[in-house]
């Protein structure tokens, strides 16, 4: 009974089980939903959002956020139309935009554990720093004829079936981020950095260092998925991925991470992320506006943290009444 | 900054001594502010002329106005990140009822949208307090629902400035003495929450609720209270800044404001509120509404890409912080001399 209870309360688990319910119940009762096609669109939405969560997972555990994510997107794909319009070849662009990702990640990282700076603060001006830079390089302008190959290739199927090329691509990095995180002495100081940082550092662990690191991988992944975002569209502009740092932090915080650091899970994030990308697609199909469905979203976030906040606190109670109880009883016993 | 250099040995009570430095804080605003106008008005003289001063203020106004609220919440060490979305709610609702009911006055449509706006503020501080859910997440959830309902109410349609009755859109060009309105209105707003802040019991609890929240519960501060009022009175004042919204541009859709919440909280961090909570005043957070207009349309006068703006505003935030950190070390680093003194 006690078992079962912890898993109940556990929210990760949870939002497991109602990912799975979610996708069964969407390709039975929503047409369209279960096909291949569909598949593929649904694997190209969740993409961008996958690949920056995951660094998010491994910063929001350490308790620090990281906003400026999008805007690091956004400043690698105008980068890749200018270098394109320069005539860089495709393959020097590549790795130059994941390499600028990481000097935005860079500056972050310094301005976090170099100058003990607030890290919501920091990435809040980096944020729109970034953006700001994205929109120097190439205005309100756009770039377009990215080579057939290389577009064709992200939003292609292995084979021609009906698994996307990036699906390979996404599994991969989610297995190398769940296996540094679940199973590494790397991974276990996370938990502990975000859990207390001063008894972390008094425990050897270099908390200043992991961050700054954490921080770059985070502005990699960010330049990588600009290339891709740019890729798959076949366009590279400023705006790209404007907002998308919000719907990674609903998504990671949905899977059951702690804003204030220390707890959650990856599979917990993925099941997150593919919960909200399954809703906004299915609803997509029965002809219900994305922008309504924010509602949805901004509800599912504040539930997330709600709801184990009233259990914890129910719980709570009975517990305490539970032991007025037994007390009571003691008394009653000693004065019979 | 140079009375921090100054010898502890002759020094004021501490709690002066902070006043002080803050002060130079603000100092410092407008002495940039100061700089910028200058040097843009020697390249154009026109900078100066009343048209631009006049715009510069009415461009300034509704910012200004939400940058009170969200100074509130950010002095309780919190922070409101749903206000865009409010303003859009509070906008699209007032500019609704103001084309069904034309002959509805001013008042009514400022009291709708300051009752909407206070609506949402107390869902986030109800959230924040009895749900026991950070500011960061309630209103980043919020900031998503608002705008949800806002769109899924007007869908795709708009009101249009046609649609509005005259008095309605006069109000944002309409003067009191020369005064446009709606700066008035701004004055109004930031004059009146930095007077409360600075010399009203309330004011002081808040500082004390953003400097140390346990210890502000143990001194018997009625932290339910005071936090409910600040999101309700951020709401209220995103609610009030969404009515001066429609009448102003007067063609509004569901995503009017949209990512406003950005430019908010610059200026409350640029004009020297500390994200930490418990220092920062609410007029520096005028102030800092103040110069983030001025340097937009600066930039324009100087013929500068207009797409630098952002980058602008994305670099004075890292530089405010910076500068906060700053003062936060040399004041740790004075207080401990001033202790190994004693």
């Amino acid at each position: 009974m006690s078992e079962l209870r912890k898993r109940l309360s556990s929210w990760d688990a949870a939002i497991i089980v109602l990912t799975v319910l979610v996708l069964v119940i969407a390709s039975l009762a929503v047409d369209n939903f279960g096909t291949s096609r569909n598949f593929t669109f649904l694997v190209l939405d969740l993409l961008p959002i996958i690949l920056v969560a995951l660094p998010m997972t491994f910063i929001i555990v350490t308790g620090e956020i990281d906003l400026s994510v999008a805007s690091t997107l956004g400043l690698t794909s105008s980068l890749m139309g200018w270098f394109w319009n320069h005539n860089f070849s495709i393959e020097t662009i590549i790795p130059l935009c994941v390499l600028i990702g990481a000097v935005a990640g860079v500056v972050n990282g310094f301005l976090v554990t170099g100058l003990g700076l607030p890290s919501l603060a920091v990435t809040i001006g980096t944020l729109a720093l970034y953006r700001g830079l994205a929109l120097v390089v190439l205005g309100d302008s756009a770039v377009a004829d990215f080579p057939w190959n290389y577009t064709g290739w992200v939003t292609g199927t292995l084979g021609g079936g009906s698994v996307p090329n990036v699906l390979i691509l996404m599994l991969a990095l989610a297995v190398v981020f769940g296996v540094v995180l679940h199973a590494t002495p790397v991974g276990r100081s996370l938990y502990a950095i975000g859990a207390n940082a001063q008894a972390a550092h008094f425990s050897g662990i270099r908390v200043a260092r992991t961050k700054f690191w954490l921080y770059v991988v985070s502005g990699a992944v960010a330049g990588l998925v600009g290339v891709l975002w740019t890729l798959r569209y076949s366009s590279a502009r400023a705006d790209n991925g404007a907002g998308l740092e919000l719907a990674v932090v609903a998504a990671v915080l949905l899977g059951g991470v702690s804003i204030f650091g220390g707890k959650g899970s990856l599979p917990g994030v993925l099941a997150g992320v593919v919960l909200l990308a399954a809703l906004q697609n299915a609803l997509r199909l029965e002809d219900v506006s994305g922008q309504a469905l924010n509602i949805v979203t901004g509800a599912l976030l504040v539930l997330s943290v709600l709801l184990p906040n009233i259990i914890t606190a129910v719980r709570g109670n009975w517990h305490r009444r539970k032991l007025r109880q037994s007390s009571k009883e003691k008394t009653a016993a000693r004065f019979v | 900054m140079t009375q921090l250099a100054a010898p502890p040995a002759n020094t004021p009570a501490p709690a002066r001594r902070r006043n002080g430095l803050l002060k130079t804080r603000e100092l410092g605003i407008v002495l940039a502010l100061a700089l910028l106008v200058a040097y843009t008005a020697i390249d154009n003289p026109r900078f100066l002329s009343a048209q631009s001063i006049r715009d510069n203020l009415l461009n300034t106004a509704i910012l200004a106005v939400m940058a009170a609220g969200q100074a509130v919440v950010v002095i309780t060490r919190n922070i409101d990140l749903s206000v865009g979305s409010v303003l859009g709610l509070s906008a699209f609702t007032v500019a609704t009822m103001m084309s069904e009911n034309p002959d509805l006055p001013m008042i009514a449509a400022i009291a709708v949208g300051v009752l909407v706006g206070a609506v949402c503020g107390l869902v986030n501080g109800v959230l924040v307090r009895f749900g026991k859910v950070p500011a960061l997440v309630v209103t980043l959830g919020t900031l998503y629902m608002y705008r949800g309902i806002t769109y899924s109410w007007a869908g795709g349609s708009q009101v249009n400035a046609d649609e509005l009755p005259g008095h309605f859109l006069n109000f944002a060009n309409d003067d009191l003495l020369g005064v446009p309105w709606l700066v008035l209105i701004a004055v109004v707003v930031v004059g009146g929450v930095s007077l409360m802040m600075r010399n009203y019991r309330v004011g002081r609890e808040l500082y004390a609720m953003g400097s140390s929240p346990p210890a502000a519960e143990l001194a018997g501060i009625r932290v339910a209270r005071n936090l409910l009022g600040a999101f309700l009175l951020s709401g209220a004042l995103a609610g009030l800044a969404g009515v001066l919204f429609a009448a102003r541009f007067g063609t509004v859709d569901a995503s009017a404001g949209t990512s406003y919440e950005l430019n908010v909280v610059a200026a409350v961090v640029v004009g020297g509120v500390a994200v930490f909570g418990g220092s920062g005043t609410v007029w520096g957070a005028g102030l800092g509404a103040l110069l983030l207009t001025v340097i937009s349309s600066a930039l324009a006068v100087l013929d500068i890409n207009q797409f630098w703006q952002q980058a602008i505003v994305g670099a004075l935030i890292i530089l405010a912080i910076c500068a906060d950190r700053l003062v936060a070390v040399r004041i740790a680093r004075s207080l401990r001399k001033r202790d190994a003194h004693v």
